[in-house]
Protein backbone atom coordinates (compact mmCIF):
# COMPACT_ATOMS: atom_id res chain seq x y z
CA UNK A 1 0.00 0.00 0.00
CA UNK A 2 2.49 2.44 1.03
CA UNK A 3 5.06 1.28 -1.17
CA UNK A 4 1.83 1.99 -4.21
CA UNK A 5 1.55 5.04 -2.87
CA UNK A 6 5.12 6.10 -3.36
CA UNK A 7 5.39 4.82 -6.94
CA UNK A 8 1.98 6.66 -8.01
CA UNK A 9 3.38 10.16 -6.34
CA UNK A 10 6.81 9.33 -8.18
CA UNK A 11 5.34 8.99 -11.39
CA UNK A 12 3.05 11.83 -10.78
CA UNK A 13 6.06 14.13 -9.92
CA UNK A 14 8.54 13.38 -12.76
CA UNK A 15 5.55 13.74 -15.00
CA UNK A 16 4.54 16.77 -13.68
CA UNK A 17 7.96 18.41 -13.56
CA UNK A 18 8.58 17.28 -17.25
CA UNK A 19 5.53 18.94 -18.10
CA UNK A 20 6.59 21.87 -16.60
CA UNK A 21 9.33 22.55 -18.52
CA UNK A 22 7.62 21.14 -22.30
CA UNK A 23 4.46 22.78 -21.92
CA UNK A 24 4.22 25.95 -24.70
CA UNK A 25 1.71 28.07 -22.17
CA UNK A 26 3.54 29.28 -18.97
CA UNK A 27 0.23 29.17 -17.29
CA UNK A 28 -0.14 25.43 -17.96
CA UNK A 29 3.63 25.40 -16.58
CA UNK A 30 2.54 27.01 -13.30
CA UNK A 31 -0.09 24.93 -12.92
CA UNK A 32 2.03 21.81 -13.44
CA UNK A 33 4.62 22.91 -11.26
CA UNK A 34 1.29 23.21 -8.33
CA UNK A 35 1.05 19.30 -9.08
CA UNK A 36 4.75 18.37 -8.68
CA UNK A 37 4.38 20.30 -5.34
CA UNK A 38 1.40 18.53 -4.01
CA UNK A 39 3.00 15.29 -4.81
CA UNK A 40 6.21 16.47 -3.31
CA UNK A 41 3.98 17.03 -0.31
CA UNK A 42 2.41 13.72 -0.35
CA UNK A 43 5.90 12.42 -0.22
CA UNK A 44 6.75 14.33 2.97
CA UNK A 45 3.45 12.84 4.40
CA UNK A 46 4.44 9.51 3.94
CA UNK A 47 8.01 9.99 5.22
CA UNK A 48 6.34 11.58 8.54
CA UNK A 49 6.80 14.97 8.10
CA UNK A 50 3.66 16.33 8.25
CA UNK A 51 4.41 19.59 9.21
CA UNK A 52 7.09 20.40 6.24
CA UNK A 53 4.19 18.83 3.89
CA UNK A 54 1.68 21.53 5.12
CA UNK A 55 4.00 24.21 5.04
CA UNK A 56 5.74 23.20 1.80
CA UNK A 57 1.50 23.84 0.37
CA UNK A 58 0.54 26.77 1.94
CA UNK A 59 4.19 28.24 1.28
CA UNK A 60 5.03 27.16 -2.38
CA UNK A 61 1.53 26.18 -4.07
CA UNK A 62 -0.32 28.76 -1.96
CA UNK A 63 2.26 31.83 -1.84
CA UNK A 64 5.00 31.64 -4.24
CA UNK A 65 3.33 29.99 -7.08
CA UNK A 66 0.25 32.81 -7.27
CA UNK A 67 3.15 34.85 -7.06
CA UNK A 68 4.20 33.63 -10.22
CA UNK A 69 0.87 33.25 -11.61
CA UNK A 70 -0.15 37.22 -10.78
CA UNK A 71 3.16 37.57 -12.97
CA UNK A 72 2.61 36.05 -15.78
CA UNK A 73 -1.07 37.74 -16.00
CA UNK A 74 0.35 40.71 -15.45
CA UNK A 75 2.96 40.59 -18.35
CA UNK A 76 0.65 39.27 -20.74
CA UNK A 77 3.10 37.09 -22.11
CA UNK A 78 3.09 35.30 -25.51
CA UNK A 79 3.83 31.55 -25.80
CA UNK A 80 7.66 30.92 -26.67
CA UNK A 81 8.85 28.12 -29.15
CA UNK A 82 10.63 25.28 -27.41
CA UNK A 83 12.95 24.19 -29.88
CA UNK A 84 12.97 26.28 -33.69
CA UNK A 85 16.55 28.01 -34.41
CA UNK A 86 18.42 26.36 -31.26
CA UNK A 87 17.26 22.90 -31.81
CA UNK A 88 21.79 21.37 -32.18
CA UNK A 89 21.62 23.85 -28.92
CA UNK A 90 18.73 22.11 -27.22
CA UNK A 91 20.01 18.39 -28.52
CA UNK A 92 22.95 18.80 -27.00
CA UNK A 93 22.01 19.98 -23.54
CA UNK A 94 19.62 17.41 -23.43
CA UNK A 95 22.44 14.59 -23.96
CA UNK A 96 24.85 16.09 -21.11
CA UNK A 97 21.67 15.72 -18.66
CA UNK A 98 21.13 12.47 -19.64
CA UNK A 99 24.88 11.74 -18.80
CA UNK A 100 25.06 13.55 -16.14
CA UNK A 101 21.30 11.71 -14.52
CA UNK A 102 22.82 8.26 -15.94
CA UNK A 103 26.21 9.11 -13.67
CA UNK A 104 24.12 10.28 -10.42
CA UNK A 105 21.87 7.51 -11.12
CA UNK A 106 23.99 4.90 -11.41
CA UNK A 107 26.22 5.90 -8.35
CA UNK A 108 23.40 6.81 -5.92
CA UNK A 109 20.98 4.04 -6.63
CA UNK A 110 22.80 1.06 -4.92
CA UNK A 111 24.82 3.71 -2.82
CA UNK A 112 25.44 2.18 0.78
CA UNK A 113 23.15 4.69 3.34
CA UNK A 114 22.90 3.74 6.73
CA UNK A 115 19.41 4.94 8.55
CA UNK A 116 18.58 5.01 11.84
CA UNK A 117 17.20 1.43 13.22
CA UNK A 118 13.96 0.88 14.87
CA UNK A 119 14.82 0.83 18.30
CA UNK A 120 16.32 4.56 18.37
CA UNK A 121 13.58 6.21 15.64
CA UNK A 122 11.59 9.08 17.03
CA UNK A 123 7.39 8.87 15.49
CA UNK A 124 7.30 12.70 16.44
CA UNK A 125 10.10 14.16 14.45
CA UNK A 126 8.10 15.68 11.81
CA UNK A 127 5.45 17.21 14.36
CA UNK A 128 5.42 20.95 15.28
CA UNK A 129 6.75 20.62 18.82
CA UNK A 130 9.50 19.08 18.18
CA UNK A 131 10.88 21.35 15.21
CA UNK A 132 9.69 23.91 17.02
CA UNK A 133 12.21 23.16 19.57
CA UNK A 134 14.83 22.51 17.29
CA UNK A 135 14.44 25.91 15.42
CA UNK A 136 14.86 27.96 18.41
CA UNK A 137 17.11 25.91 20.02
CA UNK A 138 19.86 24.91 17.61
CA UNK A 139 19.28 27.55 14.44
CA UNK A 140 18.05 30.49 16.67
CA UNK A 141 21.00 32.53 15.14
CA UNK A 142 19.82 31.37 11.44
CA UNK A 143 16.52 32.31 12.29
CA UNK A 144 16.74 35.40 13.08
CA UNK A 145 19.61 36.08 10.49
CA UNK A 146 16.69 35.09 7.59
CA UNK A 147 14.31 37.63 9.16
CA UNK A 148 17.41 40.34 8.38
CA UNK A 149 17.59 38.25 4.48
CA UNK A 150 13.99 38.88 4.24
CA UNK A 151 13.82 42.93 5.13
CA UNK A 152 16.68 43.38 2.53
CA UNK A 153 14.41 41.56 -0.16
CA UNK A 154 10.90 43.16 0.74
CA UNK A 155 13.36 46.73 0.14
CA UNK A 156 15.34 45.34 -2.68
CA UNK A 157 11.99 43.74 -4.57
CA UNK A 158 10.17 47.63 -3.54
CA UNK A 159 12.70 49.73 -5.02
CA UNK A 160 13.29 47.76 -8.26
CA UNK A 161 9.32 47.80 -8.80
CA UNK A 162 9.32 51.52 -8.38
CA UNK A 163 8.77 53.83 -11.63
CA UNK A 164 11.25 55.39 -13.00
CA UNK A 165 11.08 59.40 -13.45
CA UNK A 166 9.92 59.63 -17.00
CA UNK A 167 9.01 56.39 -17.84
CA UNK A 168 5.37 55.59 -19.25
CA UNK A 169 3.62 53.25 -17.10
CA UNK A 170 2.42 50.04 -18.99
CA UNK B 1 -0.05 7.96 15.65
CA UNK B 2 2.62 6.84 17.92
CA UNK B 3 3.88 4.19 15.60
CA UNK B 4 6.54 4.34 13.24
CA UNK B 5 5.35 4.06 9.62
CA UNK B 6 5.74 1.59 7.19
CA UNK B 7 7.78 3.17 4.70
CA UNK B 8 11.03 3.01 6.65
CA UNK B 9 10.95 -0.75 6.07
CA UNK B 10 9.21 -1.24 2.57
CA UNK B 11 10.69 1.85 0.60
CA UNK B 12 14.75 1.66 0.56
CA UNK B 13 15.92 4.86 1.05
CA UNK B 14 18.11 4.95 -2.50
CA UNK B 15 14.30 5.61 -3.83
CA UNK B 16 13.67 8.36 -2.44
CA UNK B 17 17.44 10.21 -4.04
CA UNK B 18 16.88 8.43 -7.43
CA UNK B 19 13.76 10.27 -7.39
CA UNK B 20 15.11 13.47 -6.39
CA UNK B 21 17.95 13.31 -8.59
CA UNK B 22 15.77 12.62 -11.69
CA UNK B 23 13.46 15.75 -10.60
CA UNK B 24 17.00 18.13 -10.15
CA UNK B 25 18.24 16.96 -13.72
CA UNK B 26 14.49 17.65 -15.26
CA UNK B 27 15.25 21.17 -13.32
CA UNK B 28 19.02 21.84 -15.27
CA UNK B 29 17.12 20.54 -18.38
CA UNK B 30 14.41 23.20 -17.83
CA UNK B 31 17.28 26.27 -17.35
CA UNK B 32 19.32 24.94 -20.14
CA UNK B 33 16.31 24.85 -22.67
CA UNK B 34 13.99 27.29 -22.16
CA UNK B 35 14.11 31.10 -22.82
CA UNK B 36 11.14 32.35 -21.17
CA UNK B 37 12.96 33.85 -18.12
CA UNK B 38 9.99 33.19 -15.88
CA UNK B 39 9.95 29.41 -16.80
CA UNK B 40 13.78 29.05 -15.93
CA UNK B 41 12.86 30.50 -12.42
CA UNK B 42 10.52 27.64 -12.15
CA UNK B 43 13.05 25.21 -13.13
CA UNK B 44 15.13 26.59 -10.50
CA UNK B 45 12.36 26.30 -8.35
CA UNK B 46 12.02 22.66 -9.05
CA UNK B 47 15.40 22.05 -8.43
CA UNK B 48 15.42 23.78 -4.76
CA UNK B 49 12.08 21.24 -3.92
CA UNK B 50 14.22 18.38 -4.85
CA UNK B 51 16.54 19.41 -2.63
CA UNK B 52 14.24 19.64 -0.02
CA UNK B 53 12.80 16.13 -1.19
CA UNK B 54 16.21 14.93 0.07
CA UNK B 55 16.67 16.83 3.19
CA UNK B 56 13.16 15.27 4.21
CA UNK B 57 13.94 11.74 3.48
CA UNK B 58 17.31 12.16 5.36
CA UNK B 59 15.68 13.60 8.28
CA UNK B 60 13.28 11.05 8.50
CA UNK B 61 15.13 8.16 7.38
CA UNK B 62 18.01 9.14 10.25
CA UNK B 63 15.43 10.76 12.72
CA UNK B 64 16.77 13.29 12.99
CA UNK B 65 15.10 16.91 13.26
CA UNK B 66 17.56 19.28 11.69
CA UNK B 67 17.11 18.71 8.23
CA UNK B 68 13.39 19.52 8.52
CA UNK B 69 14.27 22.68 10.20
CA UNK B 70 16.77 22.98 7.60
CA UNK B 71 14.36 22.79 4.54
CA UNK B 72 12.40 25.71 6.59
CA UNK B 73 15.24 28.00 5.58
CA UNK B 74 15.51 27.08 2.22
CA UNK B 75 11.75 27.78 1.45
CA UNK B 76 12.16 31.11 2.99
CA UNK B 77 14.85 32.36 1.43
CA UNK B 78 13.50 30.74 -2.12
CA UNK B 79 10.10 33.33 -1.44
CA UNK B 80 12.84 36.20 -0.52
CA UNK B 81 14.43 34.98 -3.91
CA UNK B 82 10.90 34.89 -5.82
CA UNK B 83 9.95 37.78 -5.04
CA UNK B 84 13.07 39.95 -5.89
CA UNK B 85 13.43 37.65 -8.98
CA UNK B 86 9.94 38.43 -10.13
CA UNK B 87 10.62 41.89 -9.59
CA UNK B 88 13.67 42.04 -11.58
CA UNK B 89 11.58 40.29 -14.89
CA UNK B 90 9.20 42.82 -14.18
CA UNK B 91 11.79 45.32 -14.34
CA UNK B 92 12.64 44.03 -17.80
CA UNK B 93 9.76 43.38 -19.43
CA UNK B 94 8.94 47.33 -18.94
CA UNK B 95 12.18 48.23 -21.01
CA UNK B 96 12.13 45.45 -23.64
CA UNK B 97 8.62 44.36 -23.30
CA UNK B 98 9.37 40.57 -23.58
CA UNK B 99 10.89 37.94 -20.80
CA UNK B 100 13.37 36.34 -23.09
CA UNK B 101 16.79 35.56 -21.86
CA UNK B 102 18.19 35.44 -25.80
CA UNK B 103 16.99 39.15 -26.14
CA UNK B 104 19.17 40.17 -23.25
CA UNK B 105 22.27 41.18 -25.12
CA UNK B 106 22.98 44.29 -24.10
CA UNK B 107 26.50 43.08 -22.44
CA UNK B 108 27.50 40.91 -25.67
CA UNK B 109 27.98 38.32 -23.09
Amino acid sequence: MVQNLFYFFSFLAVLSAIMVIISKNPIHSVLYLILTFFTLSGHYILLNAQFISIVNLIVYAGAIMVLFLFTIMFLNLKDDEFVGSRIWYNLSSVFIVLVLAGLLVSKFAFAPVTVADEASRDSQIGMVENLGQTLFSRFLVPFELVSVLFLSAMVGAVMLGRREKGEKNF
Amino acid sequence: MNQIPEIFRVVPVNNFIVLATVLFCIGILGVLTRKNAIIIFMSVELMLNSVNLLFVTFSSYKSDPAGQVFVFFIMAIAAAEVAVGLAIIVMIYRRIQTTDVSLLNNMKG
